[in-house]
């Protein structure tokens, strides 16, 4: 039986870049394959390809073994193929049912909705691949999780046999993950075939049957679970030996440098988002906030770096009462803040990095003197923290959106590590990006440290909290329940205080 | 696998900036986006204004009417339509350069100079009326790099106007130098205090400022009714203020019947002001920030409702001073119909000039001309003034939906120029 899918010399370039360069795949029936490769390996050119959104320069596609000409998205999805994009696209005043007919919608007579048949094929889809929803919930009610399972039977709804999935856990929770991770293996075994582009290592030696790794627009190997371990995989994807543990020597606590006493913070609905968290953070160590995404965390921050009002307590940095400083203030008393959303609160991306290494200095000497800026030291600053923090850009006048995510937020630790600074407060530092980049930022994270600065490292990701941090305070529902020191912490009992249960001992101290 | 070969080598750091303005604009840009857009968008403009000078001509369709019977001529019908208009229109707005330069001659060998004035009055007309759009449309540019849609340009221009008008009648035996100076910068504050209402609005409440701006525009319009009807009212039946006093007046470069004032550097001057405040300063920073991307503003430290509703401020004071300085320069009263809209150009002539002041400027100069050339070729040519409406309304369609554009003449979409720019750096 020839293989559901195979691709022979695929080739595109654009204007100076060779995006994909004679990529050879085939994908078997029944198969889960995982393209693995860093942010710019030309893993999602390649699939855009095949989804139609991109013709190629050479190559062919064969689908069971004829080929084919996929010219838009509309012949792939009749060809079976159907995709389920990173950033869903999904109306959220729409129900599920309105959602997944959308562009498909089954009709009666005078062109009225046939909600029901709709609703009846969902339930189908539902029971038959394991994939609960209700068809006429709204989408914005719906969680993260559920929002993808609606897209994946958007995909089945049109029948596809292949699907594509591109990046689909950057999203999700550890569980939602796992949950994410069962309706595949079920897909699979219902005769689907599904290819699942990432770049996170454990995801795909726990799911995939085989591996295919990009690397600078090329196949570089295919290999299987059995065969790789996550180094051999980052090595294959990077080109080059990954440390892929953190190293650091023992943290040497100084004075208290950041002081949180009883913090009370309501969200943008007003309601209580962070209610009574006390901690504090020394002079070089690494206090590591686990916690799933929702928890408080990001108001947390917010008002720490005065980005956010809060009801009641007290901020103490080095002393000094911040509690209602302006985001300005704080960071003149020597606070540095890695944001959680790169782009749409630590970059103006249409600003070019130049003025972008300046965003919150720039009215300082030797950057303005008074009114007048002083364009020559922007310029020679920003060349030096470049070269300094290896942002990869053909020149410093080029607008911060030309970059990649990985130099977006090199960009950010460049500004932010570069002053002398007391305190860290980094939020989800390495957020998707690729396994070299955050490698570089753990060791410049931990460089600080080591320069004596006390750090808040906020992340839901705990195989990050767990090698960086000395600490571990563990946040759900706006309460820290416990902090732990990392020699003592495992990672089943994080787990448990992440979702909320309390050993005995703890719950006496709570 | 080698690792030595396969380490991806660090691209090489552009050392040398892009030099001149221009080399920046059009890297800040790219080539379609900056310069080449306005340009085509004005070009198509008058080629479909041609079409409709050709079919709104009672001759011209009189002669297509007999196409089967003379086809010739209905094409050379069109093309006389059209050229004599446009020919209208060019010595309209430049003067007749045959004259220009006969009368040059006349004058430096006989030193008679009236006919000579009377040949450049047109060039100069031209350039009496891009002050105020240069002005205007500087304040609203400004108002746009903080992504603030200032559509109170024209009430702005009337407080001005009025401000400026009442100082310049009522204040008695101060020397020009003191006193034409005061009146401009009386219509400065008031026109400045006029927009920090919607302004502040804006940053404490939230109110959006198209929505206020608009309302304050007809506040405007009304009070200068009232003021002009009553309490600034000058002897005479007519609703007009008194004159202002000559040492009030802004000078005119030449003598009658050229009537370009000093407020055209002025103008210029402030275009260079208004430059140097957005990208040489502190300020002019933050502006472009909070219009960037308000959330990055906060995060860097900026307030920015107060960036707002001071940006907002200097927005109306330059509108303000498109008013006061057309008034001290031409009018020297103020009148109720003070304006033909300059205000609601300005917002055209921001898009069109991209927000930057040297394009505004450009473009102003560009509507200055358009609009001294419609009143020959009405005159003239017998083409109706409203087509110089029309052609304007036109350029802004083109440049408010620049897709149109660039499917005309295939020019590369900015979209597209960013994926391939991004692809670009971040496969490399």
């Amino acid at each position: 039986m020839p293989p559901i899918l195979e691709l022979r010399g695929i080739t595109k370039t654009f204007p100076g870049v060779l995006a994909n360069d004679h990529i050879d795949l085939t994908l078997n029936e029944g198969e889960i394959l995982a393209i693995l490769g860093e942010n710019g390996a030309g893993k999602t050119t390649l699939m855009n390809i095949l989804y139609g959104l991109y013709s190629p320069d050479a190559g062919e596609i064969f689908i069971h073994g004829s080929k084919v000409n996929i010219h838009n998205p509309h012949d792939a999805i009749h060809l079976g193929i159907g995709m389920v994009h990173q950033h869903f696209m999904l109306i959220p005043v729409f129900t599920v049912a309105e959602n997944v007919m959308l562009g498909v919608e089954s009709t009666r007579a005078w062109g009225v909705l046939d909600r029901r048949t709709v609703s009846k094929r969902i339930g189908e889809i539902s029971a038959r691949f394991g994939l609960k929803v209700e068809p006429e919930v709204l989408v914005e009610d719906l969680s993260v999780g559920i929002q993808q399972r609606v897209e994946i039977i958007k995909v089945l709804y049109r029948e596809a046999d292949l699907l594509i999935f591109d990046e689909p856990t950057a999203v999700l929770t550890p569980q939602e993950a796992e949950e994410f991770f069962r309706v595949v293996h079920s897909l699979v075994e219902q005769g689907k075939s599904v290819i699942f582009i990432t770049h996170k290592l454990k995801e795909v030696l726990e799911i995939a049957d085989r591996i295919t790794v990009f690397r600078n627009g090329r196949v570089v190997g295919t290999t299987t679970p059995s065969e790789s371990t996550e180094a051999s995989l980052a090595n294959m994807m990077v080109g080059r030996e990954v440390i892929l543990t953190v190293e650091k020597k023992p943290a040497k606590p100084g004075e208290i440098v950041l002081d949180v006493a009883d913090l009370h913070v309501t969200d943008d609905r007003h309601l209580m988002a962070v209610s009574g968290v006390s901690f504090q953070v020394r002079a070089g160590e690494i206090l590591g906030v686990a916690g799933v995404q929702g928890n408080g965390q990001k108001e947390l921050v917010e008002a720490l770096t005065g980005l956010r009002s809060f009801s009641s307590g007290k901020v103490n940095l080095l002393g000094k009462d911040i509690s209602r400083a302006s985001p300005r203030t704080i960071r003149e008393a020597g606070s540095a803040h890695v944001p959680e959303d790169r782009q749409s609160d630590g970059l103006v991306l249409s600003f070019p990095i130049k003025d972008n290494l300046v965003l919150n200095t720039y009215y300082e000497v030797p950057f303005a003197h008074g009114l007048n800026l002083n364009g020559g030291e922007i310029e020679n600053a920003a060349k030096e923290r470049v070269n300094e923090f290896d942002i990869r850009t053909p020149s410093i006048f080029l607008p911060a959106s030309t970059l990649s995510g990985g130099n977006q937020q090199k960009v950010i630790v460049a500004r932010e590590f570069s002053r002398p600074i007391k305190l860290l407060i980094a939020a989800q530092p390495t957020r998707g990006l690729d396994v070299g980049s955050i490698e570089y930022i753990h060791n410049q994270i931990v460089k600080k440290r080591d320069d004596g600065c006390a750090v808040l490292l906020v992340s839901p990701e705990l195989d990050e909290i767990m090698s960086l941090s000395d600490r571990i305070a563990v946040m759900f529902t706006g309460k820290i329940l416990d902090i732990i020191p990392t020699e003592k912490a495992t990672k089943e009992g994080l787990g448990l205080l992440m979702a909320g249960v309390l050993s005995e001992s703890q719950a006496e101290a709570a | 696998m080698s690792k030595a070969s396969d380490k991806p080598s660090k691209p090489k750091i552009q050392e040398d900036r892009p030099r001149s303005f221009w080399q920046r604009l059009f890297v800040r840009k790219g080539v379609s986006g900056g310069i080449i857009l306005p340009i085509l968008a004005v070009f198509t403009a008058l080629v479909i204004g041609a079409f409709i000078i050709a079919f709104s001509n009672m001759d011209t369709l009189a002669a297509w009417g007999n196409f089967f019977h003379s086809p010739l001529v209905a094409f050379s019908t069109t093309w006389a339509t059209i050229r004599d208009a446009y020919s209208a229109m060019f010595i309209g707005a430049f003067g007749n350069p045959a004259e220009i330069n006969k009368q040059l001659g006349i004058w430096l060998k006989t030193g008679e100079n009236k006919a000579l004035l009377a040949a450049i009055r047109p060039f100069g007309e031209s350039l009496v009326l891009s002050v105020p759009y240069i002005l205007a449309g500087l304040g609203v540019a400004i108002g746009f790099q903080c992504n603030l849609f200032n559509i109170g340009a024209e009430g702005q221009l009337y407080i001005g106007g009025l401000a400026t008008a009442l100082i310049g009648y009522s204040v008695h035996g101060l020397p020009w130098y003191i006193h034409a100076p005061l009146a401009i910068l009386a219509g400065a504050i008031a026109a400045g205090i006029w927009g920090f209402i919607p302004g502040i609005l804006k940053a404490r409440f939230g109110a959006h400022e198209v929505i206020n701006t608009i309302m304050m525009n007809y506040i405007a319009f009304r009070l200068t009714d009232y003021l002009l009807s009553g309490p600034m009212k000058s002897k005479g039946g007519i609703p007009v203020t008194p004159d202002v006093l000559p040492t009030a007046y802004l000078a005119t470069l030449f003598p009658s019947p050229v009537r370009l004032h000093w407020g055209f550097f002025i103008a210029l001057g402030l275009a260079v002001v208004v430059y140097w405040l957005l990208y040489k300063t502190t300020f002019g920073m933050e502006i472009r920030m909070v219009g960037a991307n308000p959330k990055a503003a906060k995060y860097a430290g900026i307030s920015v409702s107060k960036t707002m509703a001071l940006t907002m401020a200097i927005s109306a004071s330059l509108c303000g001073l498109a008013g006061s300085i057309h008034l001290l320069g031409v009018d020297h009263r103020m009148v109720r119909a003070f304006s033909p809209g300059y205000g609601f150009d300005a917002i055209a002539l921001a898009l069109l000039g991209n927000s930057h002041p040297l394009g505004v400027v450009v473009a102003s100069l560009l509507f200055g001309f358009l609009r001294g050339g419609a009143a020959r070729m009405q005159s003239v040519a017998g083409t109706p003034v409203e087509i110089i409406r029309i052609i304007q309304g036109m350029v802004i369609v083109f440049i408010a939906a620049p897709e149109i554009i660039r499917g005309l003449y295939h020019l590369r979409s900015s979209r597209q120029q960013k994926k391939i720019a991004q692809t670009n750096i971040s496969e490399s």
